[in-house]
């Protein structure tokens, strides 16, 4: 009846299993797919990463202006984009988007 | 003879995690039977995989389900592959047997810890969720995300894992093993946690062949019965039994879960023991033709898609049936007779997942 007792006990000892987060946050893993990130000196425009996105979220326009614009509200960080990109001017960030 | 009472059960109630709603017909305080009322969460993902092509669809389809999410794209992928008739490379093949069974493990702790909480142990159910942690960690270091993993893709996996990462996952399966170790002989022997599950929604094996179950719900009914063992991926080449008990009952339910956790720990230390170097996909240029069904071994069950291509990017038509949707009936068998205060144990211990079944 009394099987958890001993792991209440252990408990009581050890650290905390949580962060204060967003006080404290933790250091992200190398490769995880935090935000999607462009440099814009390396892309040509092309729009392939707007016609492969399964979400939608980038649009780019070449006339009248050169625009790469992403909705990070519709981004799903799938990385696709960063796969087809002919210039590999995308890349990922492994640091989440945070409160902004 | 007292009127029967109708009472609905969900769609928000503190045990379910998902909606359903559930019309109880009760006689006092005992189940008659109960009426499944579902939609609450429908997104219509089977028609927006129409309108999608079938390379952004591996993303979509793993939207399907939060739990469950690689082994939703592993089957899409497989049965693209059969249509395009494309072989993934070996070191893909055990990749996703390594990821599906950390899948595997991270949703068998998730459904104990719930039905654990819903059964007033609350502080069972953190323990297991802190131990189910150490397995989305070590899918993120693995694959760059916790849950949407986005690593399938038609012809293999997209991301290749250093030696380094995969030790660094045996090692996780050492504290995760140690930390089961403390944690199941409590779900599993302790008094009151007997007291609400042992005898309780039983499942008979001949309604559970009738009605359809899958995966933990048949087997804890005496139904040997896990897609693994037919050998898709690398399975074929790995020691794969499935988990039986005869009971029927919740407690079975659980100790099924149980026991296939350790299963997957054996499992994932065997893929990595035998995981052969070399590429991680195949390229194509080919689009999908024709028809196919493809299925796989989700931590609930049975998932199947039916997959129809026509030769151009985007499917004609896709068709999940995913293992809650199998498991309503069954769960419905089990209800019937119960008393009230155990529906929420009952319903949890078949796992639902009803966005999954919703689509």
């Amino acid at each position: 009846m009394f099987t958890i007792i001993g792991n209440v006990f252990k408990n009581l000892r050890s650290k905390y299993a949580t962060r204060l987060y967003p006080y404290e946050v933790r250091t992200p893993f190398a490769g995880a797919r935090g935000k999607l990130e462009i440099d814009p000196d390396i892309c040509i425009y092309c729009g392939i990463c707007a016609k492969r996105c399964p979400a939608n979220a980038i649009a780019v326009t070449r006339k009248p202006d050169k625009t790469w614009t992403l909705d990070p509200y519709r981004c799903i960080v799938c990385s696709y984009c960063v796969e087809v990109c002919p210039k590999k001017c995308l890349h990922m960030n492994p640091k989440h988007r945070s409160q902004e | 003879m007292a009127k029967n009472t109708i009472i609905p059960f969900g769609p928000q109630h503190p045990v379910l995690p998902e909606p359903i709603q559930l019309r109880l017909v009760l006689d006092e305080e005992r189940v008659v039977s109960a009426i499944p009322v579902v939609g609450y969460v429908h997104r219509g993902l089977e028609k927006l995989a129409e309108q999608k092509d079938f390379l952004q669809d591996t993303y979509l389809i793993e939207r399907i389900c939060g739990i469950c999410s690689f082994i939703h794209s592993l089957t899409y992928s497989m049965g693209i592959e059969s249509m395009m008739g494309l072989t993934p490379p070996p070191r893909a093949q055990y990749l996703r047997v390594i990821w599906s069974e950390l899948h595997r493990m991270h949703s068998h702790l998730l459904a104990t810890g719930l039905l654990a909480d819903s059964f007033g142990f609350e502080n069972l159910f953190m323990q297991l969720w802190r131990t189910r942690e150490h397995i989305m960690d070590a899918m993120e270091a693995t694959t760059g995300a916790r849950v949407l993993l986005g690593t399938c893709c038609i012809g293999g996996v997209r991301k290749d894992v250093s030696e380094e990462l995969l030790k660094s996952v045996l090692q996780t399966l050492v504290t995760v093993e140690k930390e089961l170790d403390e944690h199941m002989p409590v779900l599993l022997n302790d008094y009151s946690v007997k007291q609400r599950l042992c005898g309780v929604g039983i499942l008979d094996k001949q309604v559970a062949y009738e009605r359809g179950a899958v995966g933990p719900t048949a087997r804890a009914s005496g139904i040997a019965m896990d897609l693994r063992t037919q050998g898709y991926a690398a399975y074929g080449e790995l020691d794969v039994e499935p988990m039986v008990e005869t009971d029927g009952d919740c407690y079975a339910r659980t100790k099924v879960r149980v026991r296939e956790l350790y299963q997957s720990l054996n499992i994932i230390r065997q893929a990595i023991g035998k995981i052969p170097s070399g590429s991680i996909n195949v390229p194509f240029k080919t689009k999908p033709d024709g028809e196919v069904i493809s299925r796989a071994e989700q931590p609930r069950g049975e998932v199947l898609y039916y997959l129809k291509g026509n030769g151009t990017d985007m499917l004609e038509r896709l068709r999940v049936r995913t293992p809650t949707f199998a498991n309503i009936p069954p769960v419905l068998a089990m209800l019937a007779g119960c008393e009230l205060a155990d529906v929420g144990v009952i319903v949890i211990s078949i796992d639902p997942c009803i966005s999954c079944t919703e689509r």
